[in-house]
């Protein structure tokens, strides 16, 4: 009989709810730019997963410990990637319900939110936490909006990353990951008539465009890849036309039920010696390495290796995850105190080691990046000869149109494997932009 | 027509005949109006605007929606998966709950429990069965193989190992199994229900003429059953134009399944096109108005005739 509570007072618990719930969305209804509400702070992303969702609670934990007054409330939504929480997001905003900051890709992804006056810009939280200097220039420049910076970013991950099956090379006679286009293209080749191995895994839909902006990085280089998110680009040049030459060819080496699976399953094929190569961002290193049920329990070196993909040796292909400030957040000054944490050196440093990925500020604790991947992902990221790329299948350069639409021409392109159709779809999918 | 103060009394008492029943359903009426009718009517605006993101105003813009909509590279695509879709599960479904129904009419040793048999599939969700389903068609060659082709590998049938739902051109005719797995027992209820109606002394007048029992069905028992073979036409025909879960659950949103369904939610939740994506949300709706209006008109004349 414990703990049995009799149903008058029941009915009696349920009306104070009520009340409570009344009062509070009448205080929600009440809100003004630049009140300094600082009593909770609500913050929404979609690290539900593990190792991120780890990181998220260490932040928090560091939060509450520096802000012993606001209660940090936990909005995550679940879904790989942020595709249902977006949705969510997208609703919440347009009621004008927000939360105090959420998460989002630094860069383009948040442009329809920039437009629509739902975010605020950070300028002057810059500016009083000294952060234009701490993170590295070229950062700053790609998540600039005409000169406005709207987010924070945390991490960084990199996407211009190829995993590979030593073994299987090994068989294929190939001595060395490939450094170039044509190079790997030889490669996929020898493995496919030498082995009877996959020469190269691809998951569902969205992995070849990760795969595409791999190869037109790798094939135009870093500056003509830049210039691709400019406004009034050209993507009708010959150059381009031999990236996708490329890109169909080395489609051919790809699996064939790769529409069935997501990026695990492919990036699985690598470490369990079913394929060669894999082209995955940085994230793949933390589900190989991991233990199970959520890691392969996989060994550098001699399960997989890793290297840049063919031709981007050198430059940094980000994305990164960022926090924002939405126009009308209901405890405004409390989404400035966690916008303090996660760009702090503490807060980025307590979560990055779980997340697998390297801090965006240029001055974290390099022992904490010491082994494996992380050690050479954070030499590569604080190394000032390295150049920066940004993703844009991972939101940084591309609009959401301009990304919907050329997700659309490289679905379109999977069956019909003609190069001039991908190739003006993506010239009208850059001049529909927005940008 | 009624005059003086008695057919006010007269109206009165009227009046206390219908009046308790309306004030018992218009909250539903009201429900219904605000968010069926009422939405339906928002869709339409925002369709017929030049919303194209979240700041542009609702301006008219003629229609314009419902022409572009077809120069857009995804969309012929879209309506020729739905169009195959349906064909192939509807026809599917038809054929073989009918099939199911047949036998079990014809007196099944425990048919009480083939019926739970088949009518179970339906209280699986599509998003549950989906993934499942998304197992089974993996068309993954044979050193690699799971599900169906697997299983046809081991039976030395691996002539029947296919691409299911990734064949660029009939894939959605591999999409459409599970559904007609799933939709197929509800069918054979509504069969059963028809054939079990009609009394059995017509099929035995039919018998004592010398038919034999496939000319019995063929030209007593079916030809009764018009109206459930409508009624199960117009339920799987707008389930299947509406498609969505299914498809999300075995492919996600990728081009080589694409379908109207999908497409308002890509339109609207990743392109951030709130007038493209109510667009293909009107055009869907007109799809099964086709479907369910006549359908409505014939119900409510039978029964006005009866």
């Amino acid at each position: 009989m414990l703990g049995r509570v009799p149903r008058r007072r029941w009915t009696a618990f349920a009306a104070v709810a009520m009340t409570g719930a009344l009062a509070l969305s009448a205080c929600g209804g009440n809100d003004s730019k630049g009140n300094n509400d600082k009593s909770q702070v609500e913050v929404f992303s979609w690290w539900t997963g593990p190792g991120e969702a780890d990181g998220l609670a260490a932040m928090k934990a560091d939060f509450e410990k520096k802000n012993p007054g606001t209660k940090f409330v936990n909005a995550a939504i679940a879904g790989g990637s942020g595709t249902q929480a977006q949705a969510v997001l997208a609703s919440r905003l347009q009621n004008r319900k927000p939360p105090d900051s959420f998460q989002g890709h630094a860069g383009a992804e948040l442009l329809d939110y920039i437009k629509a006056g739902q975010i605020e810009p950070l300028d002057s939280f810059y500016d009083e936490n000294n952060l234009k200097s701490v993170y590295p220039q070229q950062l700053i420049q790609q998540i600039s909006y005409k000169g406005h910076i709207y987010s924070v970013p945390v991490n960084i991950h990199r996407s211009n990353m190829l995993w590979y099956n030593p073994g299987i090379l090994k068989d294929a006679g190939i001595s060395d990951a490939p450094k170039s286009i044509p190079e790997f293209i030889a490669d996929l080749k020898a493995v496919k008539e030498k082995t009877k191995k996959v020469p190269l895994s691809l998951g569902a839909q969205w992995t070849a465009d990760h795969l595409l902006e791999n190869v037109l990085l790798g094939d135009l280089g870093t500056d003509a890849y830049n210039a691709l998110w400019k406004p009034g680009a050209d993507w009708s040049s010959p150059a381009m036309t031999k990236a996708l030459g490329d890109y169909a060819e080395i489609l051919k080496y790809t699996t064939t039920e790769a529409a069935s699976t997501d990026w695990q399953g492919a990036a699985k094929a690598v470490v369990d010696g079913k394929a060669a190569f894999n082209i995955m961002g940085d994230w793949a290193y933390g589900y190989f390495v991991g233990s199970a049920p959520n890691g392969l329990g996989k060994k550098l070196d001699t399960d997989f290796k890793y290297a840049p993909t063919p031709g981007t040796d050198g430059t940094y292909l980000w994305l990164s995850d960022s926090f924002t400030l939405p126009k009308g957040a209901p405890h405004r000054a409390g989404a400035l105190a966690w916008l303090k944490e996660v760009s702090g050196r503490e807060g980025q440093d307590l979560f990055n080691p779980k997340k697998g990925s390297v801090p965006a500020r240029k001055d974290a604790d390099k022992s904490l990046y010491s082994t494996g991947y992380l050690k050479y992902a954070f030499e590569q990221w604080n190394n000032p000869a390295t150049k920066l790329a940004g993703s844009f299948w991972h939101g940084v350069n591309a609009s959401k149109k301009q990304h919907t639409d050329i997700d659309t021409a490289v679905g379109l392109f999977l069956q019909s494997k003609d190069v001039a159709k991908l190739q003006s779809q993506l010239v009208a999918a850059a001049k529909n932009s927005g940008q | 027509m009624t005059g003086g103060g008695k057919g006010r009394r007269w109206n009165l008492r009227r009046s206390r005949r219908w009046l308790p029943g309306l004030l018992l359903v218009s909250p539903s009426i009201v429900a219904i109006g605000l968010f069926v009718y009422g939405l339906i009517f928002w869709n339409t605006r925002v369709a017929l605007s030049g919303k194209h993101d979240e700041v542009s105003p609702y301006g008219f813009d003629k229609g314009k929606n419902f022409v572009d909509l077809w120069h857009q590279p995804s969309w012929p695509g879209a309506v020729k998966h739905a169009l195959l879709f349906t064909a192939v599960f509807v026809l599917g479904a038809l054929l073989l709950g009918a099939f199911l129904a047949f036998l079990m009419d014809k007196g099944i040793r425990g048919e009480a429990s083939f019926r739970v048999v088949y009518l179970f599939p339906m209280a699986v969700s599509f998003i549950a069965s989906g993934v499942v389903w998304r197992w089974l068609m993996n068309p993954a060659p044979p050193q690699r193989a799971v599900g169906f082709n697997q299983l046809f590998d081991k039976l030395h049938l691996s002539g029947l190992a296919n691409d299911w739902w990734q064949d660029p051109s009939w894939g959605m005719a591999a999409m459409a199994l599970p559904a007609i797995w799933q939709m197929s027992g509800y069918v054979m209820a509504l069969y059963l229900a028809g054939f079990r109606s009609v009394p059995e002394e017509l099929r035995e007048a039919a018998r004592v003429d010398g038919a034999s029992e496939w000319k019995v069905y063929r030209y007593v028992v079916f030809p009764q059953l018009r109206p459930v073979t409508l009624s199960a036409l117009i339920i799987l025909g707008h389930i299947s134009l509406k498609v969505f879960d299914l498809i999300m659950a075995i492919a996600g949103k990728q081009i080589i399944t694409y379908v109207p369904a999908i497409a308002t939610y890509v339109e609207i939740f990743d392109r951030h096109d709130p007038a493209n994506g109510a667009t293909i949300a009107t055009y869907l709706l007109l799809a099964v108005a086709v479907l369910v209006i006549p359908y409505l008109v014939w119900s409510v004349r039978t029964e006005r005739n009866r």
